[in-house]
């Protein structure tokens, strides 16, 4: 019997996710015996028009990181899921949108002013921004861009997507679990998270130092105390967000006395990751006082970007209809 | 603006309080905007702010928060647990382009059934001011619907991991 077809893609990312499949280490070994990848770009010389040329659901499995930004991109979810069993969505940009995410509190037109004009570091006196399309010469030949879109999406917010693989990037452990689930055909239904489905506190070293009832009168950032490297990171006054967090990473941001930032996304009953997060956080305050609670909240400095780190396109807002202009402050 | 559109307001009511002073305002004959939907619930302690952000996202223009004063809940203090996730709220949706002033939260006792009918009035006016949210309609995710219970089995199990 032929060993089962494999691809890996990754759209709007950082290259984190691909490191991930590296640090599979002699893990990769296994993956790489029972499986034949027939499409990797970022290690692999094969086209677009390679997997053009497959029969549809040719690949049984197809791991697709990042998230979905421009027209590319669209174009590629469809086709890989087109051409593949199951379609995996791998680390949290494809599972949630991400960091790259985040930009959906701006538009493309305030992004493109920023980054191409307005941004300290840019030299560009003639406003040159990438166009789609752009003729050169007098013999009608045509460059073409992708179309950058408004809005960033998590993947199945263009494609069905079978399962998804949460993290930034996905431990090692779930990746290599996965893998053998679909070898073994043991899969969960579809549309599950392949992670233990509770909080990462369950799975901390430093739950056993976490009070029952937690009450803080301060909060604090990793740069402003002397942490302790055994209490729990909460009882601190530190935003860890484990009890909003799934598990499954056995928490190694913890372990390196860095709050969890919550990359692994809510548990299952869990539909907007942030208000879950922000929620849980609220809670612990210990203060019945208006202003006083006002002033502990200022103290939360970006929000979105603690709460929605990983999350903001599949949040339930999802974004306002993106007003032109205001660059990024 | 279209002419037609009128605001639409959510309204989470505790029960022992807001709720009762809603019935009372009623009773009373207290004319007040039709523009909110009240749902009801046992304490102001018991609205997760996913409520909130799944009746903006479901087309509410706004959303009101009624729980008991200070000091009176039921439930000794659902009240100021509500009041601490409100401001940590308005802090993300204003982040977000979202005026805050689109979501209130208001204190009103059993007797005060003629408060009712003042915030009402003012929010609908607010909300009437602000015009209609907009949000981009999320695409809906294709994904299998996973029924809570099975995935919690197949995770305890240990299959999923
Ligand atoms: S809050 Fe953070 S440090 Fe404390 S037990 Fe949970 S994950 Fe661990
Ligand atoms: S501790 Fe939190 S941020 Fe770190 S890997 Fe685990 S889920 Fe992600
Ligand atoms: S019972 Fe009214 S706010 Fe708690």
């Amino acid at each position: 019997m032929s060993k089962p077809k494999v691809g890996f893609y990754w759209c709007a990312s950082c290259g984190g996710c691909e490191e991930a499949v590296v640090d599979l280490a002699e893990d990769v070994l296994k993956v790489v015996e029972a499986v034949e990848i027939v499409f990797w770009p970022v290690a692999l010389d094969f086209k677009r028009s390679d997997v053009e040329a497959m029969k549809d659901g040719e690949l049984a499995a197809c791991f697709v990181n990042g998230a979905i930004r421009t027209s590319e991109q669209e174009e590629m979810a469809e086709l890989l899921r087109q051409k593949s069993q199951l379609l995996i969505a791998f680390g949290s940009c494809s599972h949630l949108g991400g960091v790259p995410g985040l930009a959906n509190l701006w538009d493309r037109q305030a992004i493109f002013d920023y980054v191409y004009k307005e941004a300290p570091s840019v030299t560009n006196p003639d406003g040159v921004v990438p166009q789609e399309r752009l003729k050169l010469g007098s013999n009608g030949y045509a460059l073409t861009l992708p179309a950058f879109r408004d809005t960033v999406r998590a993947l199945d917010q263009v494609v069905e997507v079978d399962y998804y693989l949460p993290g930034c990037p996905p431990p090692v452990k779930l990746i290599v679990n996965a893998v053998m689930a679909i070898l073994d055909n043991k899969l969960p239904p579809k549309g599950t998270v392949l992670a233990p489905d509770k909080a990462l506190c369950e799975e901390c070293p430093r739950k056993p130092t976490k009070p029952d009832k937690l009450a803080l009168k301060e909060l604090k950032r990793p740069h402003q105390i002397q942490i302790d490297s055994e209490k729990c990171l909460l009882a601190q006054g530190l935003l860890c967000l484990g009890p909003a967090t799934r598990s499954g990473c056995e928490a190694p941001c913890v372990s390196a006395n860095m709050p969890c930032t919550g990359c692994l996304g809510p548990t299952s009953r869990v539909k907007d990751y942030g208000a879950k997060a922000l929620s849980a956080i609220a809670s612990l305050i210990d203060s019945e006082d208006e202003k006083e609670i006002a002033n502990l909240m200022e103290q939360i400095v970006d929000p979105i970007g603690t709460f929605y780190r990983y999350s903001l396109p599949a949040s339930l807002l999802h974004r306002r209809v993106p007003h032109k202009g205001g660059a990024p402050a | 603006m279209s002419e037609q559109w009128e605001p639409r307001v959510v309204a989470f009511f505790c029960t022992w309080c807001t709720y009762t002073a809603a019935d009372l305002a009623g009773i009373s004959r207290m004319a007040y905007a039709p523009n909110a939907r009240i749902v009801r619930v046992m304490c102001s302690g018991r609205i997760d702010p996913q409520f909130v952000l799944k009746a903006l996202a479901d087309g509410a223009d706004g959303v009101l928060i009624g729980g008991c004063h200070p000091g009176d809940c039921h439930y000794q203090s659902g009240n100021y647990k509500a009041l601490r996730r409100y401001t940590l709220l308005k802090r993300v949706l204003t982040e977000m382009g979202i005026e805050p002033e689109r979501v209130r939260l208001e204190w009103i006792s059993a007797s005060e059934g003629d408060r009712v009918q003042k915030v009402m009035n003012e929010m609908a006016e607010q909300i009437r001011r602000l015009g209609p949210l907009r949000l981009e309609r999320p695409p809906k995710p294709h994904r299998a619907a996973v029924k809570e219970r099975e995935a919690v089995a197949v995770s305890s199990q240990g299959g999923a991991r």
